[in-house]
């Protein structure tokens, strides 16, 4: 449940000009924060993205770098006494209409959630309801936005359950989540966030809970649920070949700031930020760990950990990890700087090979 | 975890009571009990209230299996009555309190600015004895037995209302009620089709305990006089009257007292098998 932040703008959630054309989402500075006896978490803390129409923008980031809290805001599904302390979060629904979710009531919310807006989760264990058949927590989803009788419900729903690939429909409707396996139960999960024909999916971490195989099913799925229905996807995940399999931009986190944001291309051939370097260099790979005589090379781990979001370094948060680190990375938090059209790093260092 | 075939496991539920023989045994009780008491006006061998001053105070015999009282009415036959009284009773009470504290305890549970007031609300009724709540509620009410089935719901409701916020706080934070918030499922429909059915198996043994309570202080109210009115046959306001009688015609408190000790006791009995076989099942899937 999301509170309204004490906002110092008046809460309108009216239509606000300056979204450019063909953007579905621009985040601009959007600052999280959950307060504690600690201190004031800034879980999300200046982040700025676009998402256009028809793309799959993925945020990357560790566990902690504020990845899914992004993707929370924008659904207004902070719960209290977190909050959205800052920013703006332009939507623009089917109609045209552009409005500011971080402003939003819970109220307003009720027409964004389902029809213009579907989230999908990470755990599709946990995230179906267990006494309830699937065919009816499909239905559900369309019954509460238009009147449709029994028998039409039961043909859109079977006819959902063909679009993500159910093998038998038919007799599918009626199972229990229980008697599915997990990549089952995540494709039920998208044909209840498609149910409303959302123009934007976010997705946070839809796949890492399956074992491979099923995950690249998925994978597929969805890039091929989003070229046949126009979609635009969040895609939040920790997994850059994922990243690689999906993404069309790619917005790297860390400690709840943007450090680097690139078409996908872009970020895989020329990685600026040492973090997103190391975030590269320490996944796994196949061709290059490991040779014919099965030597294998050490994994190149990041050093440490993120640090305690409330207790973040004065300078770049990656300062004390980061291989490259000078002093005057300590001093001065740096800013985005473009290095490329489309690609912007947080790095004060441009002179890394 | 063993194989369901329905979500709420019913045949499981039924296999796994059938396989305790204390719950067969409650479960036969109650059935007997219940019977009794819904066909009292074919299976009472006698008119309840009908006086017979010649045959008062008869040791049970053929004729009078239980014996009679007082003025000669027999017990077997009031007992019986009175136990459609006291399960009426008892069964009001579970559905009183479950309803205010089923609804006190979801509120509490899901809006996180009401479960403080609440919760203290809660707290604060569970502090006093519930017979001494019972009957101050009473003793404001007049007695009757719709004020006693008011007041001793209003007592157990908090006992019904603390399971269920619970269980609701754990149910709220699971994935699927995020997900159904995230797709926009208003707040009324999360709360009743995703969480109040999922509270079904607490809410079931929590209701079970709740009736074996409420006869049993109902029986108390009318012991003391201040439950339903006394020329009304209930196992409380009967051995009340049998009181006096202690010595010379002990039956007349024995047969409504057995009947008491058999169903709350079956209750509990049966209580404690459902929660064995409800509540693990709710922990492993949450």
């Amino acid at each position: 449940m999301s509170a309204a932040a004490p906002a110092t703008m008046p809460t309108s959630g009216g239509e606000i000009d300056g979204l450019a054309e063909g953007v579905v989402l621009a985040v601009t500075d959007l600052e999280t924060h959950f307060p504690s006896r600690r201190g004031v978490a800034k879980a999300v803390d200046g982040v700025t993205f676009t998402l256009p129409r028809g793309r799959t923008v993925a945020v990357v980031g560790e566990s902690g770098s504020g990845k899914s809290v992004t993707s929370l805001s924008i659904m207004g599904l902070i719960a209290p006494p977190g909050h959205v302390a800052g920013g703006r979060i332009l939507h623009r629904d089917r109609k045209g209409v552009v409005r500011d979710l971080a402003k939003l009531s819970n109220a307003g919310f009720r027409h964004i959630r389902g029809p213009e807006i579907a989230m999908i989760f990470q755990e599709p264990m946990t995230s179906l309801n267990p006494l309830m058949r699937v065919g009816d927590q499909i239905g559900e989803m369309i019954a509460l936005h238009e009147r449709i009788s029994r028998r039409a419900l039961r043909a859109r729903v079977i006819e959902l359950l063909q679009l993500v690939e159910i093998p038998e429909p038919e007799t599918r409707i009626d199972a229990y989540p229980h008697q599915m396996s997990g990549g089952m139960r995540q494709r039920v999960m998208i044909a209840m966030a498609l149910a409303c024909r959302p123009n934007l999916l976010i997705a946070d971490e839809p796949t890492t809970a399956l074992d491979v195989t099923i995950q690249a099913q998925i994978l597929a799925l969805l890039r091929r649920l989003q070229a046949d229905l126009g979609m635009s996807v969040l895609f939040i995940t920790h997994n850059l070949g994922v990243v690689a399999e999906i993404a069309h931009e790619v917005v790297v986190m860390y400690a709840g700031r943007v450090v680097e944001q690139a078409p996908v291309g872009d970020l895989f051939a020329r990685p600026s930020h040492p973090y997103t370097r190391a975030l590269l260099a320490s996944t796994p790979n196949i061709a290059r760990d490991i040779d014919a005589e099965g030597r294998r090379r050490p994994l190149a781990a990041i050093p440490g950990a993120v640090p305690p979001i409330t207790a973040l370094p004065p300078g770049c948060a990656f300062a004390p990890r980061c291989a490259h680190v000078l002093d005057a990375c300590r001093e001065g938090r740096p800013g985005l700087v473009a290095i490329a059209p489309d690609h912007v790093t947080r790095c004060i260092r441009r002179d890394l090979p | 975890m063993t194989a369901v075939t329905s979500p709420l496991g019913e045949d499981s539920v039924w296999r796994g009571l059938l396989r305790r023989p204390p719950a067969v045994g409650a479960l036969i009780v109650l059935i007997a009990v219940v019977v009794l008491a819904a066909g009292a006006d074919f299976l009472a061998p006698y008119v309840p209230s009908k006086l017979s001053i010649a045959n008062r105070l008869q040791a049970p015999s053929a004729l009078h299996l239980f014996g009679t009282d007082e003025f000669g009415r027999d017990v077997l036959s009031r007992t019986i009555w009175a136990g459609r009284i006291s399960l009426a009773v008892g069964g009001a009470v579970v559905l009183v309190s479950a309803l205010i504290g089923v609804t006190l305890g979801l509120m509490a549970g899901y809006f996180r600015r009401l479960d403080g007031p609440l919760s203290r609300l809660i707290d604060a009724m569970m502090a006093f004895p519930d017979i001494l709540l019972a009957i101050a509620l009473v003793a404001a009410l007049g007695p009757s037995a719709f004020n006693v089935v008011l007041a001793l719901g209003i007592v157990y409701a908090p006992r019904a209302a603390r399971v269920v916020r619970a269980s609701t706080l754990v149910i709220r934070e699971l994935a699927y009620v995020e997900a159904a918030q995230a797709l926009g499922v208003p707040t009324a429909v999360i709360l009743t089709r995703h969480i109040l059915r999922n509270l079904a198996s607490p809410i079931t043994v929590q209701g079970t305990f709740i009736f074996a309570n409420a006869i049993l202080a109902e029986a108390g109210l009318s012991f003391l006089g201040v439950g339903v009115s006394p020329d009304v046959p209930t196992w409380g306001t009967m051995i009340a009257m049998g009181r006096q009688f202690m010595d010379q015609a002990g039956w007349i408190m024995w047969f409504p007292g057995i009947a008491i000790v058999a169903s709350v006791m079956s209750l509990q009995v049966l209580g404690d098998a459902l929660r064995d076989l409800l509540d693990p099942r709710l922990a492993r899937t949450t």
